[in-house]
This record gives structure tokens, sequence and C-alpha cells, in this order.
């Protein structure tokens, strides 16, 4: 087992056991901020999929986050308020029932990377860094001028929407949801990077005339792959969304974007554990440093400046050393 | 079928006042090696870029398999059988030497890239893959990061993306460029082997491997080709020996 290994296992171990201690002590708000740092991780997974292993810079991943965030309010204010979403050319009912609502949240921010990829991927560099922030940015001030839900005030969603067989409202097993889809993403990041796939995309980043040499489409790889991140993202939203049974045009907004790029810049670009390194060090920095000041993101500032002078892999970068090539 | 792989017919391709390619009808036979030389500048690498689909020609058409590929992309023409290798290396740095070559064998495959099965571990792959590096010589150096490699490592490493996509023909730009005298041998007697799977397009400076390796040559200066012809046929030519031989002034 090589030493990243060892240090991504601990991670996740980690992440399961802080929550199961604080279930054992009762102490709801640690579990509740472990289940933050899960979902805000499987955020950063799925940026971490476009923005690690495609090379491309998004700053708009708030776009797919806030569509996920919208998906669950939407659907579940619909069923809180017993009226149709629309009734015509076809009856569509909203649902208090998370699958289904993860469903709707994924094909929907799949649906809007393609748009916004097809877009931005025309441009390189700082402009597409730029025209996603364009992207997300419009989403949030629609979002703002929607008043059907709720406009600037946001949604409030009273309880927790339903999986079967669980009780969401207990937070361990709501943490418990959170964290499987964190392990099933980082799974399928890990095969995606070994994949066929994942070798043309890794090239393409590298060297795209090298991919159109072998008959490859470098466009097409890169928009497959936003697709995929922006989904993985939006399926974060929906959960984020029910974690704080809100929603608000906040999740739009381009600090969201920002702090997604922020965990994976602090847990280290391309190691398939960044995000959720860099998730749990932002979250205990939150929740530590925020207790002692209003002004902790000085100290955040602070911190990323020293990683990104002096540890470019990041936490999982200063830890593992340089990153050895697969197989 | 047509007796030649590859034509071009009235190239032209203009860069302001300056003709980096001027009027170049050339053709490419089937189990030949054609080396184009000529001083630098002459415009060979704007003649490689436009046949390979990097750069559109101001007038001029371009034939492969009795096709006309003028207005295809890159892809296509890779899609078709037309394998390139780069005077400057173009190769993913960071991966190692066998996932260089094992994204040469999923070209060639065709057909959806996979999301969840390991490309390395995918046995047809890495077949073609492993057997192209053994034929250049590189097989020792599978687990290589790219980056660590010689610059005429690098150069056998090209050729063997090249090989795994079982090209019609190849297109080389300067596949000597940064090797040692050895290596220069050996790369020579291998592409000596290879004109019987594919004729080659041959654009190099080592003067002896170019003797030894074409069976025809044409010579390239300010962007026209001033004479075709054997080995023989070039070294004997007068206006070749004034232009660029540097003999007979």
């Amino acid at each position: 087992m090589t030493r990243e290994r060892l240090i991504n296992t601990a991670l996740l171990l980690g992440l399961l056991a802080v929550p199961l201690w604080a279930w054992v002590a009762d102490e709801p708000f640690t579990i509740t901020l472990a289940t933050r740092v899960a979902i805000l991780a499987l955020a950063g997974v799925g940026l971490n999929i476009a923005l690690g292993l495609g090379g491309l810079v998004s700053l708009g991943h708030a776009a797919f986050f806030g569509i996920g965030g919208y998906a669950m309010g939407i659907l579940a204010s619909h069923a809180q308020s017993f009226s149709p979403l629309m009734d015509s050319p076809v009856l569509i009912e909203g649902t208090k029932s998370m699958p289904v609502i993860w469903l709707v949240a994924i094909i929907t921010s799949a649906l809007a990377a393609l748009v916004i990829g097809t877009l931005s991927l025309r441009t390189s560099g700082v402009y597409f860094i730029m025209i996603t922030l364009a992207f997300g940015q419009m989403f949030y001030f629609f979002a703002i001028s929607w008043p059907a839900y709720g406009g600037e005030d946001g949604l409030s969603i009273y309880v927790r929407n339903d999986f079967p067989g669980l009780n969401t409202l207990d937070p361990i097993q709501f943490f418990g949801i959170c964290f499987a889809a964190l392990a099933l993403a980082l799974w399928f990041n890990a095969r995606l990077a070994r994949s066929p796939f994942g070798l043309a995309l890794n090239a393409a980043r590298q060297n795209p005339t090298r991919v159109e040499t072998i008959g490859l489409s470098p466009f097409r790889l890169r928009l497959t792959a936003f697709v995929i991140s922006g989904a993985i993202t939006g399926l974060a939203g929906a959960l984020f969304a029910d974690l704080n049974r809100f929603v608000s045009p906040t999740m739009f907004s381009w600090q969201m974007s920002g702090e997604i790029m922020v965990f994976i810049i602090l847990g280290g670009v391309a190691r398939l554990y960044g995000p959720v390194a860099g998730a749990a060090l932002f979250i205990t920095l939150e929740h530590m440093l925020g207790g002692l000041s209003e002004f902790w993101m000085i100290w955040l500032g602070l911190l990323l400046l020293l990683v990104v002078l002096f540890a470019r892999g990041g936490v999982i970068g200063l830890l593992a050393g340089r990153q050895v090539a697969h197989d | 079928m047509t007796d030649t792989i590859l034509a071009t017919e009235g190239l032209t391709k203009a860069f302001g006042a300056v003709r980096a390619s001027d009027n170049v009808s050339l053709d490419l036979r089937p189990g030949e090696i054609h080396a184009i030389i000529g001083p630098n500048g002459a415009g060979k690498s704007t003649l490689i870029a436009q046949i390979c689909g990097g750069l559109a020609p101001d007038a001029g058409r371009i034939t492969f398999l009795g096709q006309d590929v003028t207005g295809l992309s890159t892809r296509a023409r890779a899609r078709m059988g037309l394998a390139r290798t780069f005077q400057i290396s173009a190769l993913a740095m960071e991966d190692t030497v066998l996932q260089n070559v094992t994204l040469g064998a999923l070209g060639a495959r065709g057909g959806p890239l996979g999301l969840i099965r390991p490309a390395l571990a995918q046995r047809d792959l890495r077949d073609t893959a492993l057997a192209a590096l053994d034929r250049v010589g590189l097989a020792d150096q599978a687990a290589t990061v790219t980056a660590e490699l010689s610059h005429g490592q690098r150069r056998q490493l090209e050729v063997a993306v090249a090989l795994t996509l079982k090209p019609h023909a190849f297109i080389m730009d300067e596949p000597m460029a940064g090797m040692g005298a050895e290596g220069s041998r050996q790369m020579t007697g291998f592409l000596d082997s290879l004109r019987d799977e594919a004729p080659i397009l041959l654009v190099e400076h080592d003067m002896d491997a170019v003797f030894a390796l074409a069976d025809r040559l044409s010579v390239l200066v300010y962007g026209q080709i001033i004479a075709t012809g054997t080995v023989d046929e070039i070294r004997a030519n007068a206006d070749v020996r004034a232009a660029y031989l540097g003999e007979g002034s």
C-alpha cells in the first residue's frame, strides 16, 4: 500500500469515526459538522474531475451545486404545500423522496453542465474561468429574482426528505447516506482516473495535440468530464439543501464556487482524496477559528497562501509526497 | 486501388509575403520511404502540418487512400490511418511510457472509451502497447515517467505510439533528432524494416540516415520542390548541389 493510500484510508475512517463517536457521546452538532464535510467533499470530488483530471478551472461550479439544491427545494416545497409543479400538459407533482430528488438533481445539473460546457469549452485558460464564473452569476441573479421559489429569502423545507427504510431526521442516519454517496463518488473517481476515458482526458490536459493525432477529440473528452463533474456537484447540492432544510441563492454565489475550489487546493489538486482533506480542514477551521473571531477567513487566506506557495500538492501532497503514476 | 497512398497537388500556403509552400506536389507510394530534405526555413514543417491537418492550405489538395482529405480535421485523418510523429515531442509528459502507448492503442481501437475498467488492465490494449514498445526497443522503460526519458527515447516513444495506430502511412518529422550515433543507427535500421508495413514520408536532417533509407527524395527550397528522384539522381542534380548540398559553388 502506498503512503497516499494509507493517508486516504485514514481520512475516510476518520470521517466515519468522528460522527460515530459523537453519536455515542450524544453530540448531534458534531455529527452535523461531519455531514457537512462529507457533502462539501462530494461537491469537491465533482469539481476535481474537471479540475484535477481535465485541467478545467471552473469557477462556476456553484451553478450545479445550486441547481441540485433548488431541485430539492422546488420538488419538496410543492410536496409540502400539496400543489403540483405543473398540471398541463402532464401532471408533475412534488416529491419528498430522496432518491427521486437525487435523480432529478443529477439530470438537471448534468444538462446544465452540457450547455455551459458546450459554450465555455471553446475557450481556455483565464477566459474559461471568466465564462464559467459568468454562468454561475447568471444562475445566482436568476434565483434572486424568481419570487415563486422564495427569491432572495430562499425556500424553507420543514421536514427532511424521506429515504426508504431510514429515519433521515436522525443525524447519524442522514450522515450515513451522505457518507455512502461520498464513498461511491470516490470509488467512481478512482476508477474513472484509470479508465480509458481518464487516460485520454488526462493526456488531453497535458497535450491536446497528442490526443487529436490518435483520432480522439479533446473537446468531447472535456465536455464529458464537465458533465460528469457537474452531475456529482449537483448531487452534493441536493444533499446540502437537505442537510440545512433550506435553499437560498447563496448556493449559487461565486463565493460557493470559490469555496469548493479552496477545498481542492487545500487538499491537493488531482489527488483523489484532496477534496475530503480540504473540506475537513475547512470545516474544522471554520468551526474552531470562527468561534474565536468573526474574521477567521483571514487565517484561512494565510493558510491558502502557504499551501499554494510551499505545498503545491496540498495537504495530501505534503503528507504523501510526489504523486505516483498509476501502475 | 490507387498506386499512391498519399498525394499533394499544387499545395500552396502563404504567411504574408512569405510562400511557405509554393505549388507543392508530391506523392507517397506503397512500400517506400520518401524523404523531404531542405535547408532550415524551407517550409518542411508547414508542409507536414498541411498534410496532417493542423494547417489549411490556401490552394491545392491532399488525397489519402484515394480520398480528398483537404477539408478533413486532424482527427479524421488520424482515424483514416495517417500517423504522425512530432519534431517536438507531443507526449503526455506526466504519464508513464506505457500509458502513452496505451493511449495510441485506445485511439486505434475506436468505439466508446470505457469509464470504469482500468485501461492498463485491458488485455487487447496492453498487448498492442507492449508489442509496440518492444518493437522500438523501449520495453524496459514501460514504467518510466515520460518526462524522464532522453530526447532520443522520446522519439522512439513517438514512433511506438504511431505504430499502435496500425496506420496506412507514417509522417515522421525528424525522428532522429536528439539521438546519438548509436540511437540513430538503430532507428535507421528500424525504419528500414517499417516501410513494408506502411510507407513513410520522412523529414530528416541526418543526411546519412536519409541517404541510407530513402527510396526517393524531394528537395524543398523556399517552399518549392526543386527536385524529386532517387538518391543517386538527387546527388547528381546540379540545382540541388547549388541550392542545398553546398557543393559546386
